[in-house]
């Protein structure tokens, strides 16, 4: 792929150049490319250890490639240039370019010290620098949108999963990221109250213009609001399309079976 | 005072009334000096435990390696050896120190280097998760540190920190080596002077466990409060 550079035309929200990562002698990301469209919704689907979540990892800096260049709405996340050369980013330039992505995780990872509101607000006030009263104003509106305002002042362990993982989406919506990331967000949830955070996920992927990447195990969800479908196995695209594609005409032998597997559990 | 006491002639081997009290002012001041020493010595070990913990984790082995050198040996030295050395070797480098203040700092760095592994510990029970949700929400290190992992790490240390203040108060007698009047190290004045030494050590021994007994009642407090009930 051709490299980027910010000054020249439009270009994707996020693009993975040859992103390579393995664990030990697992590679779990096998010289991916991957574009994005800004406002664009991918789901990413494929068996458990497939790399899916590591694609979502690597945006959020949370595990960091051994090859590849990772571009993310206007710069590239783990180098800078300078001068004619593209070099290994320092922290503050990582930190700048990261500020576009938030992320949801599977387990919550709400702060448990803090309340609903508060874990919300922490963002705005401590990272964006608005002034507390601002912060916690923007953060009871966020917790309204994910109508939890009435559990503000909880604490996450008084919260259901699902709520837990409603102000978790309500904390990652808080930083006003360009890119959102949802890593298997109902897979810890009881089977009643999957609904209620897939509700969220609805309505932020058709009334938002953020550009979300979404590995799930929710294939009618998957279907519903997906631009595109990704299927991911061992660290590479298998196939990818339309959702009405993947679900009804897929192409590849491994993607038939892996959706046999998963619709009829 | 003593001298007379003895003339009024109470044998040895018997309990003297008069004498017991007469020497309990100055036991008294002997314990406060205890427990100055002692809390002012918890509070540099608190402080210096939590930088030598933070150091000791830094990426830059500059940093990391020494002072996980600096820690592992005065963990493994006695604290009586550091003490004439703050005492004896400080003063020859033109480092006049008072023995109280020599007292405070000897008890705050030997027990500053246990604390350190116990915060380092409850760094390590923060799990994985909080500082991934740290990350997705950009802070920056300090902000990281200071509002989400610190906060999370201290209540599980603080069991650990209230066993080394009742093990650093039973260890403070050991200043009376550099010469700070502590409890002990007046008992043990009261004795060469009157040859009596039932009265001024039963009565320290009875002072200390006066100190100790509340401050184990909350410690195990503080254990059930901080201890095991954050799951």
């Amino acid at each position: 792929m051709p490299e980027l550079d910010p000054k020249s035309g439009p270009s994707p929200m996020v693009r993975l150049e040859g992103v390579t990562k393995s664990f030990g002698d697992n590679v779990v990301l096998n010289n991916l490319d991957l574009d994005v469209a800004a406002g664009e919704n991918v789901v990413i689907v494929g068996p458990s250890g497939s790399g899916k979540t590591t694609i979502l990892r690597v945006i959020m800096t949370l595990d960091q490639p051994e090859r590849g260049r990772v571009w993310v709405g206007g710069d590239y996340l783990y180098h800078e240039r300078r001068g004619n050369d593209l070099v290994k980013a320092s922290q503050n330039h990582m930190r700048k370019v990261r500020g576009q992505v938030s992320m949801v995780f599977q387990h919550f990872n709400l702060f448990p010290h803090l309340t609903a509101l508060d874990n919300v607000a922490i963002g705005p006030q401590r990272v964006l620098g608005l002034p507390k009263a601002e912060a916690r104003r923007r953060a009871m509106e966020l917790l309204e949108r994910v109508a939890l305002d009435l559990q503000a002042n909880q604490s996450p362990d008084q919260l259901s999963g699902g709520q837990k993982q409603r102000v978790a989406i309500a904390r990652a919506l808080a930083m006003n990221p360009k890119v959102m990331l949802f890593d298997e967000v109902t897979s810890a949830l009881d089977p009643e109250l999957v609904g209620e955070v897939l509700n969220v996920l609805r309505e932020l992927a058709t009334s938002s213009d953020m550009t979300m990447l979404i590995v799930t195990h929710e294939m009618g969800f998957a279907r519903e609001i997906a631009d595109r479908v990704l299927m991911f196995d061992e660290g590479r695209i298998v196939e990818e399309g339309k959702p009405d594609d993947i679900f009804r005409r897929p192409t590849q032998e491994r993607t038939r079976s892996f959706l046999q597997a998963i619709l009829h559990h | 005072m003593t001298s007379e006491l003895r003339a009024q002639g109470v044998p040895q081997g018997v309990w003297d009334w008069d004498f017991a009290l007469e020497i309990l002012p100055q036991l008294l001041r002997g314990l406060v000096v205890t427990v100055q020493a002692t809390l002012m010595g918890i509070v540099v070990a608190m402080v210096l435990g939590l930088v030598l913990a933070l150091a000791r984790r830094s990426r830059r082995r500059l940093i990391s390696w020494p002072v996980g050198a600096a820690v592992e040996f005065v963990r493994s030295t006695p604290l009586l050896a550091q003490l004439f050395f703050l005492f004896f070797v400080l003063p020859e480098f033109g480092i006049v120190l008072s023995p109280f203040l020599i007292g405070v700092l000897g008890l705050g760095i030997h027990y500053g280097c246990y604390t350190s592994e116990s915060y380092r510990a409850g760094i390590e029970s923060v799990p994985r998760g909080q500082w991934e949700a740290a990350v997705a929400l950009n802070m920056a290190p300090a902000t990281k540190w200071r509002r989400i992992v610190l906060p999370q790490a201290i209540p599980t240390v603080i069991p650990a920190l209230g066993n080394y203040l009742v093990a650093m108060f039973k260890e403070a007698p050991l200043l009376s080596t550099v010469t700070v009047l502590e409890l002990l190290a007046a008992s043990r004045n009261i004795q060469s002077v009157s040859f009596r030494g039932m009265e001024p050590f039963t009565l320290a021994g009875l002072l200390f466990l006066a100190v100790s007994l509340p401050a184990s009642v909350l410690v195990r407090y503080l254990e059930r409060r901080y201890g095991y009930a954050r799951a």
